[in-house]
C-alpha cells in the first residue's frame, strides 16, 4: 500500500502552489527550503522573483545548488521578438541579421568577448581594414565570415579597394556583400553599455526594435518615441500619422568618450558623456542630422545602398575625428530616406566608448574635415530629388550628380566623392547580381 | 507654515519673470511650489464665475484678474479671450510688463528625478531659455549648451551659436496629456519615464505644444502665444495650447527663434473626465488633419519682421485657407486680429526698438 503523503510535503506542494503570494522564504528550516527549492525546479516554476526570494535567505545550501546548477539571473535586454513588450513590431529571425565589423585593429579578443552574450546568437561579418598589415587574432564560439584585403580585391577589383574600402570605410564592404535584411555595424573599440539600473545594454536588440517599429518623421511626438512601453502619441498628434512609416536606420549613441570632432575634444581633454538619456525619437523630415556610424543599425533592402563611402579626406587616419566619411553617408540616407518617405531615428543604445587617441594630435594632423561641413551641410539641406527617383539607387546617382555640379568646384575632395558614389551604385549592382541565386 | 527647502534656492530673473496661473479652483498647489515661486510676481486669472472669491496663500506677490477685469480691460476686445476655459491664460499674457512668462496648471506639482531630488522647473525653463536653441542642424547628443554635453563631430561651427529660444516646453510625469480616445483606451497608463534631455524642435517640423508647463520669451514671442476661442459658446476646446503652438511654431521658424522641449518636468495629478474631454476635442481630431496640412505649408512674407505682422498675415491665411473647413474659423481668424490689436494696446512700444530702423519712412514708425 503506498505510503500517505506527509504533512511536511503537503505543506510544501501547498506552498509552491501558491510561491507568488510569498515575500519571504528566510523563516524556512534550512531542509525544507531545500526540498522547496528542488521541487519549484522541477516544476519550472523558478522565475526571477521566486529566484530573487531564495537568493535572499542566504541560506548555504541553496546558494551552492545555484551556482552548482549554474543559475543566472536573467539579463533584461530588450528582446525585439517579445510581443508582449512592443507594440507592431515583427517577430524577426536572429538570420535576419547581419552583425559587420570594420576590424581596424588586429586583436579583436576583448571586443568580441565582451560583446559575446549580444552577438553570440547572430551572424558577425568581419572585415579586416585593408591598410591593416597583422593577422586578425579572433576568439571562438561565434558565427562568422572574415573577410581581408585579398577577399575585397577579388570582388570589387584592387583598385576600388583602395579608393573605396580603406580604414573606417572597409565595413561598406561588408555591408555590399550581406544578405541580410538587417544590419548593425559598431566600432572595434566600444563595448557595450550598462543601463541606469547597472543591467547590460544589448544595444543589437535595440537597434532591431528600432527598426521594427515605426518611426514618425511627418509631426513631433513630445513624448518621443510612442511605439515602447509606457508611452504614446500625446493630444494633437493628427491620428492620420499615427500608423508612422518604416524606420530605415537607427543610430544610437555613446558613453564614456563621445563622438566629438578634435577641436571640440581638443579643448575639454576631459569632458566624458555621462548622460544616459532614455529615449528614442524620429529624426523630422527634411531635418539633416551628423550620424556617427560608431553605433548604428539599418534596412539593407530599403536603404542599403545609400550608405555609401564617398568623402575621404586627404589625410584621413584611424581615429573617429580624422574621418567624416559617415556624416557624409548617414547625411545621403536621410536625403534618400526623407526622399522615399522612410524615417530615421537616433537615441537608444548607447554603447560603451574606450579611452583612445589624442585630440591635439589629430588636430595638428586633420583638420580639413572641421571645415568641409560648411559646404557639406547646406549642400545636403537643400538638395532636392526628381520624382523619377525610386530606389535608393537612383537617389544616389542624381545625388551624385548634384553633388559634382555644386561641390566640385568647391573643393577636389567632393569630386572625388561624387565619383565614389556612381562607382559604389555600380559595384553594388554587379555584386547584388553575382550573390543573388 | 512653509516648506524650507534643503538648499537655499536662488531665484535668477525674479525682476524680469511673471508666474501665469489660471484657475477656476483654487491655488493650494502652490504651497507645494511656495520655495521655488515665492520669490516670483504671480498673476493669476480666475476663470468661470468672478464673484467666487478665490484665495492666493500668504506671501505671495500677486495680481488677479477675473472675468468683470478682463471685461473692464479690454471692454469689446475683451471677446477674444475665452470664457471657461483655461485658454483664458493668454490674458495674463497680454497685461505682464515682465520679459519672461512661465505659466502652469493648478493640478501640477513639484516632481523628482530620479535620485530623488525636487525638480525646481522654474529655474530649468530659465535655463532652457537663457542658452541658444540649435534649430538648423540637429544635435544627436540633445541641448550642447547643458553641461557635461557639447555639438557632435560634423557640426557646423558657423552654426554653433544656435538661435534665440522664444519657448520652453516642459513635460510631465504621471499623467500623460494624450487626448481623450487614447485616455479611453489606456487609463490607467502613467508616464514613468524621465528622460534626461533637453532638445531644440527643428526648424520646419511641427509639435503639439502642451501649456501646463510652459516657459517663453514675452519680448521675442509674445503676440504669438493667443490660445484662441475655446469653452463657453464654442464648438471646441482643449486645442487652446495646440493652436498657439502651431502658430508660434511657423513664426518661430520665420523669425529663425528656437523652442525647446524636454525638461523640466512637473508632476501632473489631476485626469480629467475622458468623456468630457471627448465632448470638447471631438471636433479637433477631424479639424486637426486640415489643420496640420495648413501650418505645415505657411510661408510668410520676407516683409513680415515682427511677431504681430506675422500674426496678422496667419490671422487671413486662416481666414481664407480653413474658412472651409467650419465658420468657427472666420470667428477664430477675426478674434486673432482683435488679440494684436488688444496686445499692442496694452503694450505700445516705448521706443520702436524692434523693428529694423526703415530706411525709406520719413516719420517715425506708428505702434504696430
Amino acid at each position: 500500500m503506498r505510503t500517505p503523503p506527509s504533512l511536511v510535503s503537503l505543506a510544501i506542494d501547498s506552498a509552491l502552489a501558491h510561491l507568488s503570494n510569498i515575500s519571504d522564504l528566510s523563516f524556512l528550516p534550512d531542509h525544507i527550503l531545500i526540498d522547496l527549492f528542488l521541487k519549484t525546479l522541477r516544476a519550472g516554476k523558478l522565475t526571477e522573483k521566486i529566484l530573487k526570494l531564495f537568493i535572499a535567505t542566504g541560506k548555504e545550501e541553496v546558494l551552492s545548488h545555484i551556482e552548482a546548477l549554474n543559475i543566472q539571473l536573467v539579463l533584461t535586454p530588450v528582446l525585439p521578438t517579445s510581443k508582449k513588450n512592443l507594440r507592431m513590431s515583427q517577430i524577426i529571425d536572429d538570420n535576419d541579421v547581419d552583425i559587420v565589423i570594420g576590424a581596424l585593429h588586429p586583436d579583436l579578443t576583448s571586443f568580441l568577448d565582451e560583446w559575446r552574450p549580444v552577438f553570440s546568437r547572430f551572424h558577425l561579418i568581419i572585415v579586416k581594414d585593408p591598410d591593416l598589415k597583422d593577422e586578425l587574432t579572433i576568439p571562438g564560439g561565434f558565427n562568422l565570415h572574415v573577410y581581408t584585403k585579398s577577399d575585397i580585391d577579388k570582388a570589387v577589383g584592387s583598385a576600388s579597394t583602395a579608393s573605396l574600402f580603406s580604414g573606417y570605410s572597409c565595413r561598406y564592404f561588408g555591408y555590399l556583400i550581406s544578405q541580410k535584411k538587417y544590419v548593425v555595424s559598431i566600432d572595434d573599440d566600444c563595448i557595450p553599455a550598462r543601463d541606469n539600473n547597472g543591467g547590460l545594454i544589448d544595444a543589437v536588440a535595440q537597434h532591431i526594435s528600432n527598426l521594427t517599429t515605426p518611426a514618425t518623421p511627418f509631426f513631433f511626438n513630445t513624448l518621443y518615441d510612442p511605439f515602447c512601453k509606457g508611452a504614446d502619441f500625446v493630444r494633437g498628434y493628427p491620428f492620420s500619422l499615427r500608423s508612422g512609416v518604416t524606420c530605415a536606420l537607427s543610430c544610437g549613441l555613446w558613453l564614456n568618450l563621445a563622438d566629438y570632432d578634435a577641436p571640440t575634444q581638443a579643448l575639454k581633454p576631459g569632458q566624458r558623456n555621462s548622460r544616459y538619456v532614455d529615449a528614442v525619437l524620429t529624426v523630422p523630415v527634411r531635418t539633416m542630422l551628423p550620424v556617427s556610424g560608431i553605433n548604428i543599425g539599418f534596412n539593407r533592402e530599403v536603404v542599403g545602398p545609400a550608405l555609401l563611402p564617398a568623402l575621404r579626406l586627404a589625410k584621413e587616419g584611424k581615429f573617429r575625428w580624422e574621418t567624416v566619411e559617415d556624416i557624409w553617408s548617414g547625411m545621403c540616407v536621410k536625403v534618400v530616406c526623407d526622399h522615399l518617405g522612410v524615417g530615421v531615428k537616433s537615441g537608444l543604445p548607447y554603447v560603451w566608448r574606450k579611452e583612445r587617441g589624442d585630440a591635439i594630435e589629430s588636430l595638428k594632423k586633420e583638420w580639413e574635415g572641421v571645415k568641409l561641413m560648411e559646404d557639406v551641410v547646406p549642400f545636403f539641406q537643400s538638395v532636392r530629388l526628381s520624382q523619377a527617383a525610386v530606389t535608393p539607387e537612383d537617389c544616389v546617382i542624381e545625388m551624385a550628380a548634384a553633388v559634382k555640379e555644386r561641390l566640385g568646384p568647391v573643393h577636389p575632395v567632393f569630386a572625388r566623392a561624387a565619383e565614389a558614389m556612381v562607382e559604389w551604385v555600380k559595384l553594388w549592382k554587379v555584386v547584388r547580381t553575382q550573390l543573388s541565386p | 507654515m512653509a516648506v524650507v527647502p534643503s538648499t537655499k534656492v536662488v531665484a535668477p530673473l525674479k525682476d524680469e519673470l511673471d508666474i501665469v496661473i489660471p484657475t477656476i479652483r483654487n491655488l493650494d498647489f502652490l504651497e507645494m511650489w511656495r520655495p521655488f515661486f515665492e520669490q516670483y510676481h504671480l498673476i493669476i486669472v480666475q476663470d468661470g464665475d468672478p464673484t467666487k472669491i478665490i484665495r492666493v496663500p500668504d506671501g505671495f506677490d500677486y495680481e488677479l484678474y477675473n472675468r468683470n477685469d478682463i471685461n473692464r480691460i479690454l471692454g469689446p476686445k475683451a471677446s477674444c479671450i475665452s470664457f471657461k476655459d483655461s485658454a483664458c491664460r493668454c490674458f495674463g499674457f497680454m497685461v505682464s510688463k515682465k520679459k519672461y512668462i512661465f505659466t502652469i496648471d493648478d493640478d501640477c506639482f513639484v516632481a523628482k528625478d530620479p535620485s530623488g531630488k525636487e525638480i525646481n522647473a522654474l529655474a530649468q525653463h530659465i535655463q532652457n531659455l537663457l542658452t541658444p536653441s540649435t534649430p538648423f542642424f540637429f544635435n544627436t547628443l540633445y541641448d550642447p549648451y547643458r553641461e557635461g554635453a557639447d555639438f557632435v563631430r560634423g557640426y557646423p561651427f558657423s552654426m554653433r551659436e544656435g538661435a534665440p529660444t522664444a519657448i520652453s516646453h516642459g513635460l510631465w510625469l504621471n499623467i500623460p496629456d494624450y487626448d481623450a480616445p487614447t485616455q479611453l483606451v489606456k487609463p490607467r497608463e502613467r508616464n514613468t519615464r524621465y528622460v534626461d534631455a533637453v532638445l531644440t524642435i527643428p526648424k520646419g517640423t511641427l509639435f503639439p505644444m502642451c501649456g501646463m508647463n510652459l516657459g517663453f520669451d514675452r519680448e521675442l514671442i509674445g503676440p504669438a502665444m493667443y490660445f484662441g476661442l475655446m469653452g463657453d459658446g464654442q464648438p471646441i476646446g482643449r486645442y487652446d495650447d495646440m493652436w498657439a503652438g502651431w502658430c508660434a511654431k511657423v513664426i518661430c521658424d520665420h523669425l529663425s527663434l528656437g523652442v525647446k522641449t524636454g525638461l523640466p518636468y512637473i508632476w501632473h495629478s489631476k485626469a480629467s473626465n475622458p468623456f468630457v474631454n471627448l465632448k470638447k476635442e471631438y471636433k479637433g481630431i477631424y479639424w486637426q488633419e486640415e489643420i496640420i496640412p495648413f501650418f505645415q505649408a505657411v510661408t510668410l512674407p520676407k516683409e513680415c519682421t515682427t511677431v504681430q505682422k506675422c500674426y496678422i498675415v496667419l490671422s487671413k491665411l486662416v481666414k481664407e485657407k480653413l474658412g472651409h473647413v467650419d465658420p468657427y474659423f472666420q470667428k477664430l481668424g477675426d478674434a486673432m486680429v482683435t488679440w494684436i490689436d488688444a496686445w499692442d494696446e496694452l503694450n505700445p512700444p516705448a521706443v520702436p526698438a524692434t523693428e529694423p530702423v526703415a530706411k525709406k519712412d520719413g516719420p517715425p514708425p506708428k505702434a504696430k
